[in-house]
């Protein structure tokens, strides 16, 4: 490692452009804005609790997990996909745990893990065979780093045979070298 | 309809089937969208960064359309308007939207309080469809999306739904005062648009820094700054306080956030195992950058999660962090003079324009950083002709 060292030489403080000449320069320069510049409108209305008309509360129509940080759904809420499976198990466990505990979400993190693997069961079994080239975006790799992709890909190809070499028998290792070398 | 659909880590694909999205609120909308992007942020759902991302989401925070169909209650848009919608998904009446925070509304997110809904943004974010799709459901239609005027550039109202406001909210809460020196690390698309924000405060030095050479030149050429390669630094901190005559910077930026590159122990810790929101490396040395009394303001996305940070070093410099999403709302009206005036040129971030057919190669390569990619933007076959 490189150590640090300074020499006082090595300080200044020049400025590389005048940016008085840059158009809109200093147009929003607002000296209120200090670390306490409000950048909300205080109205202080929170002091008085949870107590605002609420929008018309949007129909639960699929499972929704809401934090226990708080009473209830909020008036309108995402439904693209209910928790399900293992993974909705987990997710649900999690939901039981304050946003600040590990508790609630490093089950989400391994809820997403194992969703990932149900997404491949899913797929199979509705006989889609997940196309993990195209799925990666691969495509963009032969276009723009096609090098690099290829020695990528047989470093990989040789990696895996080499695997797949050793943990043949012995027999069968010699066999497969003398057929391949 | 065609969307995405996220199948795990670092796998997506379009589906031709997805079901049409339906008006499940009266004050819904339905959106056919027009143009979407590529967030930085949407990487971290992308690598699985995000807890509660579920298989089968879409993602995509930033997008314009056209509304297609709208709730009984919904009164400030009819169907053909073509609106631009910002990220945050708003209710208008909540007491934190009500001081204009919409970013951190109470009524639209019941999976976390710490944060308000996003459209496409995990469970965690509310479970919402994102915009990577040809249609999508839009929430509190009468509060957020703001309808595009004539004049303005499909392209520069798309970039002015997150990554305008969000790097023009990075400067603001830098609290810059004319002559500040700002220090902004990551040149992706909110450092650059934080370096061109950062003139309109006043600053008098404006330095990015980040590893990856032609978005450095990108930004030095768009927002007129100074940059630096961190790769070529013995360490950022150092230059920080040799470039400022010891002293660090008034301001500094993080525009990176959780998967920052630059500390091996950050990067198994936060992004590799993780057990931590994110790699905290930008957030470290911003903070260990500025001047004592001075500001950090972060934009960066980090996870949930604990993160390390030198809290000693907040305390001994007394210094202010700042952070919050971009309440998108609050800042669109300036945001749209500005446009309007030519002082900001959206439009000139985007670096590619891809069919929405080919998103899994656009977030592979934007991931890769591949072609010199910064800003991509997707185009729904409807909207191509």
């Amino acid at each position: 490692m490189t150590a640090d060292e300074t020499r006082p030489g090595d300080f200044k403080n020049v400025k590389a452009v005048d940016p008085t000449k840059i158009k809109g320069w200093g147009i929003d320069a607002n000296p209120d804005n200090d670390p306490t510049y409000p950048m909300k409108l205080r109205t202080d209305e929170e002091q008085r609790g949870y107590s605002w008309e609420r929008p018309e509360q949007q129909a639960a129509d699929v499972e929704v997990l809401h934090s226990v940080e708080r009473p209830n759904l909020t008036a309108v809420f995402g439904t693209s996909v209910p928790p399900s499976g293992l993974s909705g198990m987990l997710r649900r466990f999690a939901f039981k745990y304050s946003e600040s505990s590990y508790g609630h979400w490093l089950p989400l993190m391994l809820a997403d893990r194992i969703n990932a693997v149900e997404g491949i069961i899913d797929d199979i079994g509705h006989g889609h065979v997940p196309n993990i080239f195209a799925e990666r975006g691969y495509k963009a790799d032969w276009k723009y780093n096609r090098t690099e992709f290829i020695l990528k890909t047989a470093a990989a190809v040789a990696v895996s045979a080499g695997i797949v070499a050793m943990m043949m028998p012995k027999k069968k290792r010699k066999a497969w070298y003398q057929a391949f070398m | 309809m065609l969307a995405m659909n996220y199948r795990g880590p670092f796998r997506i694909r379009i589906d031709h089937d997805k079901p049409y999205p339906e008006i499940k609120h009266p004050n819904d909308a339905i959106v056919r969208v027009t143009r979407s992007c590529i967030c930085g942020s949407d990487l971290h759902l992308y690598h699985g960064l995000v807890p509660d991302t579920r298989v089968g989401s879409t993602f995509g925070h930033e997008f314009t359309g056209i509304v297609e169909e709208v709730g009984s209650s919904v009164e400030k848009l009819k169907t053909g308007d073509h609106v631009l919608v910002p990220f945050n998904i708003a209710c208008g009446v909540c007491s934190f939207c009500r001081q204009e925070l919409y970013g951190n509304c109470h009524e639209s997110n019941p999976e976390a309080t710490a944060v308000g809904g996003i459209f496409g943004y995990s469970h965690t974010a509310g479970g919402y469809d994102g915009g990577q799709a040809e249609y999508v459901r839009v929430p509190y239609a009468d509060v957020g999306p703001m309808i595009i005027p004539d004049w303005m550039d499909p392209e520069d109202a798309v970039l002015l739904t997150d990554v305008i406001p969000t790097g023009y909210q990075s400067a603001e809460m830098g609290g810059i005062q004319p002559g500040d020196t700002v220090i902004i690390f990551g040149a992706g698309p909110i450092g650059i648009i934080a370096a061109k924000c950062s003139w309109l405060f006043g600053a008098g030095r404006v330095v990015v820094i980040d590893q990856y050479d032609y978005r450095l030149e990108f930004v030095k050429n768009y927002a007129q700054c100074e940059v630096r390669n961190f790769r070529e630094l013995r360490d950022p901190v150092v230059f920080a306080k040799q470039t400022t005559d010891s002293l660090g910077a008034d301001v500094c930026i993080d525009a990176v956030g959780c998967e920052a590159a630059g500390n091996a122990v950050e990067t198994l810790l936060g992004r590799k195992i993780p057990m931590q929101g994110g790699s905290t490396t930008a957030l470290h040395w911003a903070i260990n950058s500025v001047k004592k009394g001075g500001i950090v303001s972060v934009v960066g996305v980090y996870g949930p999660i604990d993160s390390l940070a030198p809290v000693g070093n907040i305390v001994n410099k007394g210094i202010t962090i700042r952070a919050n999403q971009a309440s998108v709302k609050r800042l669109l009206p300036r945001l749209v003079e500005h446009v309007r005036s030519g002082v900001l040129n959206p439009k000139e971030i985007i670096t590619h324009r891809l069919p929405l057919e080919e998103l899994p190669e656009a977030y592979h390569m934007f991931s890769s950083k591949l072609d010199n990619c910064i800003k991509t933007v997707l185009i729904p076959p409807k909207a191509a002709s």
